[in-house]
């Protein structure tokens, strides 16, 4: 009798007819995603609230110019998707809406702490800045009605990642902050070009693998137990690796290198299923840090702020550790539920408002705050494989593995550099620190990523 | 690819575990040690959001949080500053703090764990923390009395009442004004504190409890305690009477203070040598008794005890493993003995007190903002050094040595006051130290006292405890008598 049972089940369940119902629901999903959108401006106005009362004891206008700005936009682009993307993750952009506007909310905290107003306010520049990177994102996603047209360019958008890259070495517009050249420099606008370049270099990744995925899976010698490639298609590895490097070297930025390095080799793992690259990359990426580390000083100074933060000696000197001690002071004094909003001392740790964004966070909503934090991102995270895991072309599949491994190994290097898991380096926690190209940046990823989404579910085969 | 893509799932979400566990060690195991941290600004901040409680004398603040307009909230006032400099201490930003203000902080800033609910209840109520207010047992006219009579002299005063050990008085110089630390302009709180650091004569270093001295022939309340109680030796036992005594095994001798022999014939007994405060025939006692007995009786006086006031107080020491030419000069206080004034006046509180000693205390009360008593203080007893018979026999001999011997300054009119000098010496050409502890009046004591005049009063070997730290000793229980 139970035999009788499960066959009868079966059809009924590969009817296309009840696939098709389950999944084109393209107005359900906009419509939880308005939802999501309208409750997440909510809460960023509540916390640009919060940090007046307690910063200043009072709340002012200030929520409208701050507030309003943003929710005006990504309900723009709500509307944007419901024209062009209707099938898109209805996720996505609720995310980084509200990583968006919580981390205004924590600049515009840090602003009041430094006495910064009008255009001197860093907050009121970030949501300028995230107009620009939300108009941006909507120009991709309109003008992007397929991302397969992006395969074409590969090679073109490998030139637009090496230009970028070595824009900051030009000199006029070239400009050193912190002992990093990473910036240009035009006019009033300073910008970090190397934000961008991983998209493009994203891009190019996916377009160049796809097409030798082959022959540098297929192709090698045998040596201990691993399939290692041939000398002539190690090249791109040896390429990126002298990229990477000569970042290191010239540019001093250990964050952007060890970035690219990564996102290179997830796609060419993810690619070619051959653990070797995994293997030769981070043997390469290790054996070039660790040389670094002995000639280059100020590469030695981060590991020996890393290992030895609270020795006095190391906090005190020039360079030390006092930013990341200080960072840790103030996660320590947020403890578990966090200060408050307005009621921490984040300003006193350099940087609170970019770098140390995170550790801003931490002190003022507490651990509980930032693991909601990492949730968010995690969540982010998890959409982005979600194509890749659906997805039927593999070109798409592996942007969307490459666009999504960026922000997660970014968040790592960043909070995990805050909070000693790594060296400390100078990159920006993604949608929440202050700087204009790491938002324009992410909110491309968010562009290209709703696209993809699109693409995806508008095939009515799968669930996802 | 979906394999491989199943794999980097399961690094990036080792990547985000990894951030979870260490973001929870920082903000949750290691957060009580990071905010301890010397260097952590952030404590000290938050320490200046809650109105500090007041440190209270007889009902009326010594220490205060005024409210301010600056980013603190609140800043601390010192209203009789440099009278109370040694119990109050100083509260500092960014050079932290000491004394009361130090040892009392989780009561004062109102982060002790049994005001954790009130804590609670006023953060979820939206009202300011507010810290409790610490009541001290110091008695406003003694330690006036006492501040004026040190004069400006090095030196500390601490008077202590022998039946409870409530401190009544506690004044160290050079004293200095915590209200000059007490800014909230960071450079000039250093620049200040520096200057204090460096000044002569340690102003920042109570000297009542963290100075320690050579206690010269005050010791000799010790030897005389050891040699009736441990040794069974009478009173009127004698040893000989010699002007030079050769130190076994030196080339070194001991005199008496006055040169010559002490008082007059062949032999000289316990009594006399206790009240004319001779040092041979204690040398002479000491080694006879050996270490242990002499040792013994130190420990129970409090030398070589951690104690605290709540302030530390550094620990006086008698040494062990002595040879005997050590032993002899460890009889008389000289030689490596060290004790604190506070030690010292715990000698006579002991005998005062019948043989019973006290625990100094200088807390009398904490209450929390609601006046609801949080803590009170019971008088507790730190040991019993002496029979009722060797303490009453003791006060004899220095009631003596003020009426007849050695400490003749420290007499008042109508008053039995019982007294020991002392005048140790630091090293060849150093200033001697110059002590006085006693008590008064002698049949029903009220408060016993110890008086150390440093840097030998400004007369280098030329001072004695009698002509410089007797006369001090004297308005200090005159104030209490006279209540």
């Amino acid at each position: 009798m139970t035999n009788a049972v499960a066959p009868a089940a079966e059809p009924a369940s590969a009817t296309p007819g009840r696939g098709i119902r389950r999944i084109r629901v393209p107005q359900k999903l906009r419509n939880l995603e308005l939802f999501l959108l309208l409750f997440v401006c909510a809460v960023n106005a509540f916390a640009v609230v919060l940090v007046q009362f307690g910063a200043l004891g009072y709340a002012d206008m200030t929520v409208f110019t701050l507030g309003a700005g943003l929710a005006v936009l990504v309900l723009g682009m709500h509307v944007a998707l419901r024209f062009v993307a209707t099938n898109a993750d209805p996720f996505i952009l609720p995310i980084a809406a509200l990583m968006n506007g919580i981390g205004i909310a924590m600049i515009y905290r840090i602003d009041i702490a430094e006495k910064l107003t009008g255009w001197e306010s860093t907050a009121v520049r970030q949501v300028v800045w995230s107009g620009l990177a939300i108009a941006l994102a909507l120009v991709v996603i309109v003008v992007i009605r397929n991302h397969r047209v992006l395969q074409r360019y590969t090679y073109l958008a490998m030139l637009v990642a090496a230009l970028l890259l070595l824009l900051p070495m030009l000199p006029v517009i070239g400009q050193e902050i912190n002992g990093a050249r990473v910036w240009i420099h035009v006019g009033q606008f300073s910008f970090q070009p190397g934000e961008v370049a991983k998209i493009a270099l994203a891009v190019f990744f996916a377009g160049y693998l796809v097409s030798r995925r082959d022959s540098l899976s297929m192709v090698g010698t045998k040596f201990l137990g691993m399939r290692f490639p041939r000398a002539r298609d190690l090249g791109p590895i040896l390429v990126l690796w002298a990229l990477s490097m000569s970042i290191i070297i010239f540019q001093r930025d250990l964050g952007t290198a060890l970035l690219y390095f990564g996102l290179f080799v997830v796609m060419i793992y993810v690619s070619t299923g051959r653990a070797s690259w995994v293997v030769l990359g981070v043997g390469l990426f290790l054996a070039g840090a660790v040389i670094a580390g002995q000639v280059l000083v100020y590469v030695n100074d981060r590991f020996t702020n890393w290992l030895d933060a609270l020795n006095p000696a190391i906090y005190d000197a020039d360079g030390g550790s006092y930013q990341l001690v200080q960072g840790l002071f103030g996660l320590a004094n947020g403890g578990l539920i966090g200060t408050g909003l307005g009621e921490g001392r984040p300003d006193i740790t350099p940087l609170a408002q970019s770098d140390y964004i995170i550790a801003s966070l931490g002190e003022e909503l507490g651990l509980a705050g930032m693991f909601a934090i990492l949730a968010l991102y995690l969540l982010f995270i998890s959409r982005g494989f979600r194509i890749s895991f659906a997805g039927q072309d593999d070109f798409g599949r592996l942007l969307g593995v490459g666009l999504s491994f960026t922000v997660a190994l970014q968040c790592f290097i960043v909070i995990g550099g805050v909070t000693r898991v790594i060296p400390l380096t100078g990159l920006t926690a993604p949608f929440m620190a202050a700087g204009g190209s790491s938002l324009v940046a992410n909110w491309i990823i968010v562009a290209l990523l709703l696209r993809l989404s699109d693409t995806v579910r508008n095939q009515p085969r799968l669930v996802i | 690819m979906t394999r491989e893509l199943k794999r980097v799932s399961i690094v990036v979400f080792a990547m985000f575990l990894t951030l979870l566990v260490s973001t929870t060690i920082i903000q949750f195991f290691q957060a009580d040690a990071l905010a301890s941290d010397a260097r952590n600004a952030r404590t000290i901040y938050a320490s200046y959001d809650t109105e500090r409680g007041p440190i209270l004398v007889d009902g009326q603040p010594i220490a205060v949080s005024v409210p301010t307009n600056d980013e603190f909230k609140y800043q601390r006032s010192y209203p009789q500053g440099p009278l109370y400099s040694a119990v109050t201490g100083y509260y500092t930003l960014g050079q932290g703090s000491s004394q009361i203000e130090q040892a009392m902080n989780d009561y004062l800033s109102g982060t002790s764990n049994s005001q954790f609910l009130d804590y609670l209840n006023r953060l979820v109520t939206g009202q300011n923390p507010q810290g409790a207010s610490v009541e001290l047992t110091i008695d406003p006219v003694v330690q006036q009395a006492a501040y004026d009579a040190l004069g400006s002299y090095q030196g500390a005063v601490v008077a202590i009442e022998p039946s409870t050990g409530r401190i009544l008085a506690m004044v160290s110089k050079p004293d200095y004004d915590p209200n000059t630390l007490a800014v909230h302009d960071t450079q000039q709180v250093l620049d200040t504190y520096d200057t204090l650091l460096a000044a002569d004569g340690d102003p920042l270093i109570n000297k009542t409890i963290n100075d320690l001295n050579p206690p010269g022939s005050t010791f000799k309340i010790v030897t005389t305690s050891a040699a009736l109680q441990n040794a069974g030796l009478d009173v009127n036992h004698t040893e000989p009477n010699l002007a030079r005594l050769p130190l076994p095994g030196s080339d070194s001798t001991v005199s008496n203070a006055g040169g010559g022999t002490c008082g007059g014939g062949e032999s000289v007994s316990i009594r006399t040598a206790f009240v004319l405060s001779c040092n041979i025939p204690m040398a002479e006692l000491g080694v006879e008794m050996g270490e242990g007995a002499l040792g013994d009786m130190a420990k129970a006086f409090g030398f070589g005890s951690e104690l605290s006031v709540p302030m530390d107080v550094s620990t006086s020491v008698y040494p062990r493993g002595l040879d005997d030419a050590q032993l002899a000069l460890s009889a008389f206080g000289q030689g490596s003995d060290t004790a604190t004034p506070l030690q010292i006046a715990m000698l006579s509180a002991a005998v005062a007190n019948g043989g019973k000693l006290m625990t100094p205390n200088l807390v009398d009360e904490i209450r929390a903002p609601d006046l609801s008593l949080l803590q009170g203080f019971e008088a507790k007893e730190f040991g019993t050094p002496l029979t009722s018979i060797t303490a009453s026999t003791l006060s004899d001999l220095m009631v003596e040595a003020v009426d007849s011997g050695a400490a003749t300054n420290a007499r008042i009119d109508g008053v039995s006051v019982a007294g020991k000098t002392g005048t140790a010496e630091n090293g060849e050409g150093d200033p001697y130290t110059l002590w006085f502890t006693g008590f008064a009046p002698a049949d029903n004591p009220r408060v016993a006292v110890a008086v150390v005049v440093e840097d030998g009063g400004g007369l280098g070997q030329s001072g004695s405890g009698n002509e410089l730290a007797a006369p001090i000793a004297k308005r200090v229980l005159e104030a209490v008598l006279s209540k």
